[in-house]
């Protein structure tokens, strides 16, 4: 379990980064906190020629207060967002949720770009980012383009970013003083990657009821508008929740279970927040 | 026994090893340096079952490859145990003409560093032509299934029967008569640290060594002798820090033979690591068992019979020199349990399959078997409408029987069993969680209880193991002890801890003897040079026989240094004793430091009928009974148990223990909880799925789930104490039972939450996926009853 020779660069700029992985022709791969491409490379599962080590880049590490947004640098850490440095309010799930992933040592280097890069359906900044409506900002030396976290993320492991693109930031807007959310995942054990996850946002003063469905084996299912989900006295509708999961090929007997499970309970959260 | 001493047998002393452990200064395998020293990795093979047409080196590698061609005068791994129709496997050490597992071995790389030689295995390609492989132990038996070894005509490495007195036509009129089918995972072991090997030429003292991760130095040294066809005194095995065995460094490795082979071959040290890749694509190597069972019972819950065929899968070859039969042998042997009843039948399979070796994991078959048992007497207590508890008192032995012999002739040497359930039924508090599943619970989940009660044979000795057909019988143990010139005491045994503690306990009956300051006792283990010849420590049987052996010699040793006192107190050698560290005879002493002086440095000033044996002393031990010792315990778990998610929690875990007497309480109860986390991972977790083609599915620790400290937990043990009455100081062996009892405990406790559901669960591990197709499938039952 050794990676294969690789050749490794630690740009100081994005434009510096963005050159680099754009002369790779795809053999080129951006690294930050190395908590998945690590394992992956070490399985020799992936053979890059050459690694691009973001970490070296100072804007990548920074966070800016938008006022009814934050702006959080692709290379921010998991335990930054756990230990709550997010100025402001209104993001206080971040914290809660970063605090479940994985493990502190995972969490320590482990970066919030990093996992939405890698784009695993279980992840839980994937479902979080989706969730929130977070706009990815992602730099390229012709310029930069936003894309919607949910347009991000385009199925298991698979991104938007072309070659020579990189993710810098994700914008995250602040939930109202009277928003709620719930989050519920489902894992065998502490730590572990989820087998069924539910997240709600319920923000009236932006006018947000958004749902989502993750852990599937294909990008999150999201539901900007949840009323969709609601009986008529406003509790959650399971069959409209199972006929989600049927268009989404979500089959698996034991998964639904589960997500209908993970659901309910991120949405009973919110209610009773 | 004196309990008095801070130091002695029962003190919960501080283990002496921990100060390295702790302070990251163990000393593994991986943390050997030598100079020149090669890395090596090897090409294992990607598919279950297939000829192996040629394997394809690269021109520039061809030095740095070895495969089975270059192997000349190496003998292949045979553990063929006499035992009538065993069929034997000789598992090559590089793979040629047929490979019969993924992850078998077929060839090996060289290079300066372990990524490179990673390179190198990436390099070679193999011709292979796929046959159809046999993943499945019951499917294996049809009649056309593929053949693992084409000579035998069949799959079976050995089949096993026991009847006694079972005569259908009589059970069959039982008032009660229940039946399950279990199925139980394949897993894999995994210790903290992995297999490793280091193996050099030491020209100086022209030995063949080995430092290599293992339970048993000699056995490995016997192993090696044979396949290179060198004699023991050329060959010395250091085993250094093990972290952590449970049986998967309790066998002859390929790669230990490979790399003695290839230093040889090299003329340099060479290494290889296993890296947790290989532990789970090429070791899932326990566990795999089959059960159907049925158990007869009168209406007030007494057992009358018990039928059973359980199957092994024991993979493609016999494991040196455990063997492939010894988990099929133990179905018929140790099924009965701690039961009383007359009509016994059983028969068991030990079969083949295109999967790695099976090895005996802690606790060997037991934990699947004390599943199966309890299982049944649980399904006899809901017939009879009695709780589980009750079922079980009624049929077991009770203390003024004892020593008893079972159905099968085990002799239980001592012990309380119904007080031991008892314990353990009032502090689970039973009564209490009856009345709060009485109402339903706020979050939905459900509440279950569940117990299981087993006895453990251990330390089983040299005629029971001889009946089992081993290659390398266990004899009687032995130490040597000695005085140093300073007063201090070494002791050497053959035994070899692997996360034990045995350099605190053995020193601990040293100190009881000896009496010499607890630091100033050393316990030496792991190396073949300067140990007596042991087969070392698996089976629970370390503590009696090591232990044993050490206080016979400590007290040959305390009787020669009191002759040697008694001359310097000028007092009748009868009439002085050790105490303190001295020899005294009276109002006056001298301390053992200056009986060490006066032997070794001043010996001209001692009588001339001296013993000149000196304060060495090498002395064995045999207990007065080699049947084993028979250690019994409840384990009782409750659990809640989600119907939506599947997802099951421990709310609580009581283990009550009769380990006979302990020689350090805080090192069983260590002993206890890691037995008991890993016992609920083979309950709730530890799985290695393999495809119809013989694929593992679980290549990474992603997919292979084991249970961390946030999974286990708190677990209440209480303990008996009955001293064993064949044994030094009334030792039981119970380095097993922990991982014995938590399957049964927690099916049981997860079916007793089901309940209201009507539906049960018996296979492992138990998944949420299974929970709720159990769920599922209650529901559409009673749908299907309602219309």
């Amino acid at each position: 379990m050794k990676p294969a020779a690789f050749e490794f660069v630690r740009p100081a700029s994005l434009t510096e980064a963005a050159r680099v992985l754009g002369q790779g022709n795809g053999g080129a791969r951006p690294v930050a906190g190395c908590q998945s491409l690590g394992p992956m490379l070490n399985l020799r599962l992936a053979t890059p020629r050459v690694l691009v080590d973001l970490t070296g880049i100072p804007e990548l590490a920074q966070v800016t207060d938008n006022g009814d947004s934050v702006t959080i640098g692709a290379c921010v850490t998991t335990a930054y967002i756990e230990d709550a440095r997010l100025p402001g309010r209104g993001l206080e799930a971040l914290a809660r949720i970063a605090r479940n992933i994985a493990y502190r040592a995972v969490r320590n280097r482990g970066t919030i770009g990093g996992s939405l890069c890698h784009a695993d359906p279980a992840a839980d900044w994937v479902s979080t980012l989706c969730v929130f409506g977070a706009q990815c900002i992602v730099f390229s030396e012709r310029g930069r383009r936003r894309i919607a976290a949910d347009q991000f993320v385009l199925g298991a492991y698979e991104n938007a970013l072309q070659p020579g693109e990189i993710l810098e930031a994700i914008e995250i807007p602040r939930l109202s003083a009277r928003g709620r959310w719930g989050y519920y995942k489902v894992c065998r054990k502490a730590g572990e990657f989820a087998s069924a996850l539910g997240a709600v946002i319920d923000d009236e003063a932006s006018g947000r009821l958004r749902a989502v469905i993750g852990a599937t084996h294909g990008r999150p299912i999201v539901v900007a508008d949840a009323r969709t989900l609601l009986r008529q006295d406003a509790t959650l509708d399971e069959n409209a929740v199972l006929a989600l999961l049927d268009r989404h090929n979500v089959s698996d007997p034991a998964a639904r279970h589960q997500q209908v499970a993970a659901l309910s309970r991120a949405y009973q959260q919110a209610k009773q927040a | 026994m004196n309990n008095a001493t801070k130091f002695g047998v029962g003190a919960a002393v501080l283990r002496k090893e921990d100060d390295r452990f702790l302070r990251g200064k163990g000393q593994y395998v991986g943390d050997f340096r030598l100079p020149g020293m090669r890395e090596v990795a090897f090409v294992r093979s990607p598919v279950a079952h297939a000829r192996l047409k040629a394997v394809n080196v690269p021109e520039q590698f061809r030095r740095a490859v070895f495969t089975a061609a270059d192997l000349t005068g190496v003998n292949p791994i045979v553990s063929a145990p006499p035992l009538k129709g065993f069929k034997r496997s000789a598992e090559p050490l590089l793979a040629t003409g047929k490979i019969r597992y993924v992850g078998e071995i077929v060839a090996m790389c060289i290079a300066d560093t372990r990524a490179e030689a990673e390179d190198i295995a990436a390099a070679v390609t193999l011709d292979l032509e796929e046959l159809p492989a046999v993943t499945d132990m019951l499917a294996a038996l049809e009649p056309g299934s593929p053949l693992v070894h084409e000579e035998w005509g069949d799959n079976i490495f050995i089949d096993f029967s026991e009847n006694r007195a079972f005569d259908e036509d009589k059970v069959k009129s039982a008032p009660i008569k229940v039946s399950k089918t279990i199925r139980t995972a394949r897993h894999c072991m995994f210790p903290m640290e992995g297999r490793g090997v280091i193996a050099y030429n030491d020209s100086r003292m022209r030995l063949l060594t080995l430092v290599t991760s293992t339970q048993f130095p000699h056995s490995v040294q016997t192993g090696l002798a044979d396949c290179l066809g060198i004699e023991h005194g050329r060959i010395r095995i250091i085993s250094p820090d093990v972290g952590g065995g449970f049986g998967y460094k309790g066998l002859l490795c390929r790669e230990e033979v490979l790399l003695a082979w290839l230093t040889r071959r090299v003329d340099c040290p060479v290494r290889w690591l296993e890296d947790c890749r290989e532990h789970l694509a090429a070791n899932a190597n326990c566990r795999e068992h089959h059960y159907r069972i049925d158990g007869y019972a009168d209406t007030d819950g007494r057992l009358i019979a018990i039928d059973c065929v359980g199957h092994v899968d024991s993979g493609a070859y016999s494991s040196y020199p455990i063997s492939s039969a010894v988990e099929a042998a133990q179905i018929p042997n140790l099924l009965p349990g701690p039961y009383i009843f007359s009509h016994y039948r059983c028969r068991s399979a030990a079969v083949a399959t295109n999967k790695c070796p099976i090895i005996p994991y802690r606790g060997v078959a037991r934990t699947h078997i004390c599943l199966a048992i309890e299982a049944v007497m649980d399904a006899i207590a809901k017939e009879a409408g009695l709780e589980p508890y009750e079922v079980r008192l009624r049929n077991m032995v009770q203390p003024e029987q004892m020593p008893y012999e079972n159905i099968v002739g085990k002799h239980f040497d001592s012990g309380d069993h119904p007080e031991c359930l008892r314990r353990a039924v009032d502090a689970i508090n039973l009564r209490q969680i009856r009345e709060r599943q009485s109402k339903p619970e706020p979050d939905g989940r459900l509440i279950g209880v569940g117990l299981s009660f087993f006895v453990e044979q251990g330390a089983h000795g040299t005629s029971v193991l001889a009946a089992w057909g081993r290659p390398i019988v266990p004899g009687y143990e032995q130490a040597n002890v000695k005085l140093t010139a300073d007063g201090e005491v070494e002791v050497h045994v053959g035994t070899h801890s692997h996360g034990q503690g045995h350099e605190t306990s053995f020193a601990q009956v040293a100190h009881e003897i000896l009496t010499v300051d607890f630091d100033k006792i050393k316990v030496y283990q792991g190396d073949t040079l300067t140990t007596p010849y042991s087969t070392a420590t698996w089976g629970s049987r370390s503590m009696v026989h090591g232990g044993g052996a050490v206080a016979t010699a400590s007290r040959l040793l305390a009787k020669r240094a009191m002759q040697i006192g008694a001359w310097l107190l000028q007092a009748d050698p009868d009439s002085v004793h050790i105490a303190e560290g001295k020899v005294v005879a009276g109002a006056s002493s001298v301390s053992l430091r200056d009986v060490a002086r006066a032997w070794y440095l001043q010996p001209q000033n001692l009588p001339a009928n001296v013993d000149s044996g000196g304060l060495e002393v090498t002395a064995g031990y045999r207990a007065a009974r080699d049947s084993g010792t028979f250690t019994y315990a409840t384990h009782a778990a409750v659990v809640a148990v989600d119907p939506q998610t599947g997802i099951v929690e421990i709310l609580d875990f009581v283990v009550v223990e009769d380990g006979g007497t302990l020689v350090n309480p805080m090192i069983v109860d260590g002993q206890i909880h890691g037995g008991t986390a890993q016992g609920i991972g083979t309950c709730l977790y530890e799985e290695m799925p393999f495809d119809a083609q013989g694929q593992p599915l679980a290549s990474t620790m992603i997919d292979y789930l084991l249970p961390g400290a946030t999974e286990i937990p708190d677990i209440r043990v209480l303990h008996m104490e009955t001293p064993s009455p064949y044994t030094e100081f009334g030792i039981k062996g119970l380095g097993e039972g922990g991982a014995v009892g938590p399957p049964a405990a927690i099916v049981s406790a997860v079916n007793d939450a089901l309940r209201p559901l009507g539906v049960e669960v018996h296979d492992l591990p138990l998944t949420p996926a299974s929970i709720l197709a159990a769920i599922d499938k209650g529901r559409t039952q009673a749908r299907t009853a309602a219309s």
